[in-house]
């Protein structure tokens, strides 16, 4: 849509999109790989608990995990075959640490486990098409992996007026949205339209970024005349795919410190995630696979892949023709925010939307030299941060001082890294103090949380032993009447 | 539990550097540099070239003792520009000592002392300056008139250095007040502006420095054309040399208007002396200045009104060098008080409040 106002983002940066790759290859489909590695954290939350057993023979579509706790998602077979092993296994998570892991070997024969067909979603109540996408294990897939049918509740608490389906694509090298807003723009207008539905919402803003033109007609096309649904093209800026600039963008207000958008009555959604919905409404089947870019100098054929999800990396990478040269980093997500992997042998997991073999011409690293206070990091910063300020107290471990000057704000989009001359690790600097002082959070509210007990523990004992001297007090008492009667009855 | 971080991204940068940011400088400096060496001659390169070289030693040797790796830090381009900004603010047939000690003065009270590039509180090449300025009165106030170097009547290659290396030269017969300084003088002695100013240079021969002055200072047009490159390539904001440049301008007319034979007008306090050297290469210094863009605008305006101040009323004709080391001493407040407001929170660091927060949360 033409005429929509839209705001300005402060800061920011433009990295070169590096997107010409793949930004034509069509979605192909990847050959199933011999083992599948299916870790059970694949979303922000707590770890699904498995319900099948070492040995079992488990159908594509079956469930492997079900949810624990509040926030959590369970977890799906994503081919038919035999479980060889419940364990932990190493897993693309910041922390590096192997998480719980179900390995399937695949028989070849993807054999779905049965499927039904709902009613019209659209005759649902709004709980059931949530619980819906609950039970199909679907999450952000922009990469923030928040359990999609907790935002999908939201209505509940907040009064929501509009949903905001993300498809920016900020990340360079990345074009796994687009393909799909361009080859399947018809199903995530209809997962949008059930969400809409679900949230009770009557407008939804699709924010595009304007260097992807061919993506914004198909979904225009597709949109129709749906009422309500406008496909926005939005500046071409780094970090327009934060979740509170992209809203900013749209209707110019910003999500208050520590709140959600929905406190402006907004819910944002990636368009992968619409397209998961539409499947799990539509046709019952869960999230078990998902659309990854594979490019990079370093990738012989660049392109866009349907993964199934635990497939092993170097199984994607082989499919790919193999490496071209040695990479000199291999990244997981995109150059901006994604993680360096580990080692090629980690699966893909619902939150992964590139693999990335760069050569050492597009990875410039060079040895961090001292901050000049050049002030670039303060000018792109979108969050309005001193990041060299917070890196010098981050770096002397001095964490009330970082978050003092904000740290706690910091969204980890890499825009100060980027720009900075002197090459100083700075995100490195705040995501490592931000999980330091978590955990001192953490750590000081089991204190605090302990002494309560204790002190609760000390009270009831008193309370226990005044309550018993109390009685014996009584009971002396009524010896000592019951005494007074016998004497005087005898008397 | 620990978590065992892997390296965070991002695995993308910048065509930045800080090799870039010195270079594209220079770049900038060349013009008015080249236009010194012209106007000046053959002992203007000398104490160019003898200032820079002495720079890049006491660099080198600050280095080493301090054990820091000497070829990335050397050849950053810091030092370099620090001797090239100091050389372009001395007398121009000044003694090749005043160009070594200055540089020395400048690398290493102004800059490793307080822990090398970045870490210095002060403008390195002001610091020189300034310490020069008091230590050698005379030397660092005998101005020459122009001596084209094509000039025949000019001083050659050999004299030259016999003025740069003995200083045995007779320099009456050549020396002449600046501008700034010239008006100072006459103002002192209660001669009134308006006869001051027929006995200095004119307005064009000002603003395209033709003038005696410093090295590289008095051609404040060609300062300003590379002043408004590095804007143009965005080395440098706007905010410090346009407020500085704003208030000087504002003031002065102020000023000149209510007594025009007792303050000089807003052009010469612009075009003369190191207004536009130090709006747009000194005052703008990243290390030394605040690095918020409010904060800029506020430095830059202090120091603007501080040039004004010193020149006016003190003892001094030129007041750039004092006033941004005295607003260099302010920088840390500046940034500590004046920090950009965080996105989702009001300035005071409270989250944002909208209207409609409360009606739109159900619980
Ligand atoms: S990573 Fe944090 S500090 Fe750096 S630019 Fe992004 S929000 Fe600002
Ligand atoms: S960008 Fe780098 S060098 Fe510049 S102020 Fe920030 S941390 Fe310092």
């Amino acid at each position: 849509m033409r005429g929509l106002k839209l705001f300005k983002i402060r800061g920011g940066v433009h990295p070169n999109a590096n997107k010409q790759a793949t930004h034509d290859r069509n979605i192909a489909k990847l050959p199933v790989p011999g083992l599948l590695r299916i870790p059970l954290l694949q979303h922000i939350g707590s770890p699904a608990q498995p319900v099948v057993k070492l040995g079992d023979y488990v159908l594509k579509g079956q469930l492997l995990a079900r949810p624990q706790g509040a926030i959590s998602a369970p977890v799906h077979a994503p081919t038919s075959g035999k479980i060889v092993s419940i364990g932990k296994y190493q897993a693309p998570h910041p922390s590096g640490l192997p998480v719980p892991t179900i390995t399937l070997k695949t028989d070849g024969k993807d054999e779905w486990t049965q499927t039904w067909e709902y009613e019209d979603p659209f005759q649902m109540e709004p709980a059931k098409i949530a619980e819906i996408v609950a039970n199909a294990g679907i999450v952000g897939m922009g990469g923030a992996t928040f359990p999609s049918a907790v935002k999908l509740g939201l209505r509940n608490r907040y009064q929501l007026e509009k949903l905001i389906i993300n498809g920016a694509e900020c990340e360079p090298y990345l074009t796994c949205d687009s393909r799909l807003m361009q080859e399947h723009a018809a199903e995530i207008i209809d997962g949008i339209r059930i969400m809409m539905h679900a949230l009770g919402v009557t407008e939804t803003l699709i924010a595009v970024e304007k260097n992807k033109p061919d993506a914004i007609t198909s979904l225009e096309q597709a949109a129709g005349d749906h009422p309500g649904i406008k496909v926005v093209g939005v500046p071409v800026q780094y970090p327009m795919g934060s979740e509170k600039h992209l809203t900013q963008t749209l209707i110019g207000k910003e999500t208050p410190a520590r709140a959600l958008t929905a406190d402006l009555g907004v819910v944002v959604h990636n368009v992968a995630t619409a397209y998961a919905i539409h499947d799990a409404l539509r046709n019952s089947r869960p999230l078990i696979s998902r659309i990854v870019t594979v490019t990079g100098a370093a990738i012989q054929n660049p392109g866009n892949y349907q993964v199934l999800i635990g497939t092993p990396v170097s199984h994607i990478i082989d499919c790919c023709g193999g490496l071209k040269n040695d990479p000199e980093k291999l990244i997981l997500g995109g150059p901006m925010m994604g993680q360096p992997l580990p080692s090629t042998k980690v699966p893909i997991i619902k939150g992964s939307g590139g693999i990335l073999a760069l050569t050492s011409k597009e990875v410039p690293m060079k040895d961090p030299s001292p901050c000049i206070r050049c002030a670039s990091c303060v000018n792109v910063c979108p969050c309005g941060l001193l990041p060299l300020e917070m890196a010098i107290r981050a770096k002397a471990g001095d964490l009330d001082g970082a978050a003092e000057y904000g740290l706690m704000d910091c969204i980890s989009c890499g825009s100060c890294s980027y720009v900075c001359p002197s090459h100083i690790p700075l995100v490195q600097y705040f995501n490592y103090a931000k999980g330091a002082l978590t955990e001192k959070q953490r750590a000081q509210h089991k204190q605090e949380e302990i002494k309560r007990l204790i002190e609760a523990r000390k009270e009831r004992m008193e309370k226990q032993a005044k309550a018993k001297k109390e009685k014996l007090a009584r009971r002396k008492a009524e010896m000592a009447e019951k005494k007074k009667q016998v004497s005087e009855t005898s008397a | 539990m620990s978590t065992v971080l892997t390296v965070s991204g991002p695995f993308t940068h910048d065509n930045t550097g800080i090799r870039r940011t010195m270079a594209l400088v220079m770049f900038a400096l060349l013009p008015a540099t080249l236009f010194g060496f012209y106007i000046y001659g053959w002992p203007a390169l000398y104490l160019f070239g003898i200032t820079v070289i002495a720079a890049i030693m006491s660099e080198a040797a600050c280095l080493s003792i301090a054990g820091k790796p000497v070829r990335p830090f050397l050849f950053d381009g810091s030092a370099i520009l620090t001797g090239w900004l100091l050389a372009m603010t001395l007398p121009p047939w000044a003694p090749w000592w005043i160009g070594v000690v200055g540089a020395i003065l400048a690398i290493v009270v102004g800059k490793h002392v307080f822990g090398g590039i970045g870490q210095n509180l002060f403008n390195p090449a002001m610091v020189a300056r300034v310490a020069l300025l008091i230590s050698f009165p005379l030397e660092m106030t005998t101005w020459v008139s122009p001596q084209p170097i094509l000039d025949p009547a000019s001083p050659g290659i050999v004299d030259s250095l016999i003025i740069t290396f003995t200083g045995d030269y007779h320099l009456d017969a050549v020396s002449s007040a600046s501008v700034l300084g010239h008006i100072k003088t006459e103002l002192s002695r209660d001669i009134s502006l308006d006869q001051a100013l027929t006995t200095t240079y004119g307005f064009t021969e000002t603003v395209l420095g033709v003038t005696s002055g410093s090295l590289g200072e008095t051609s404040s047009v060609l300062v300003l054309i590379g002043g408004l490159f590095l804007l143009l390539m965005r080395t440098i904001s706007w905010h410090i040399p346009v407020s500085m440049l704003v208030t000087i301008a504002v003031i002065s007319s102020f000023f000149h208007w209510i007594d025009p034979d007792g303050y000089v007008a807003a052009y010469i306090h612009l075009f003369s002396g190191a207004t536009m050297l130090g709006a747009f290469f000194i005052a703008t210094d990243l290390v030394t200045s605040p690095v918020t863009r409010l904060g800029q605008i506020i430095f830059g305006a202090l120091c603007g009104l501080l040039v004004f101040v010193i020149r006016t009323w003190a003892g001094y004709p030129e007041g750039m060098g004092f006033s941004v080391l005295l607003m260099n001493a302010v920088t840390p407040l500046i940034d500590h008080l004046v920090r950009p407001r965080i996105y989702g929170r009001d300035r005071k660091g409270k989250p944002v409040q909208y209207p409609v927060n409360m009606e739109n949360r159900n619980d």
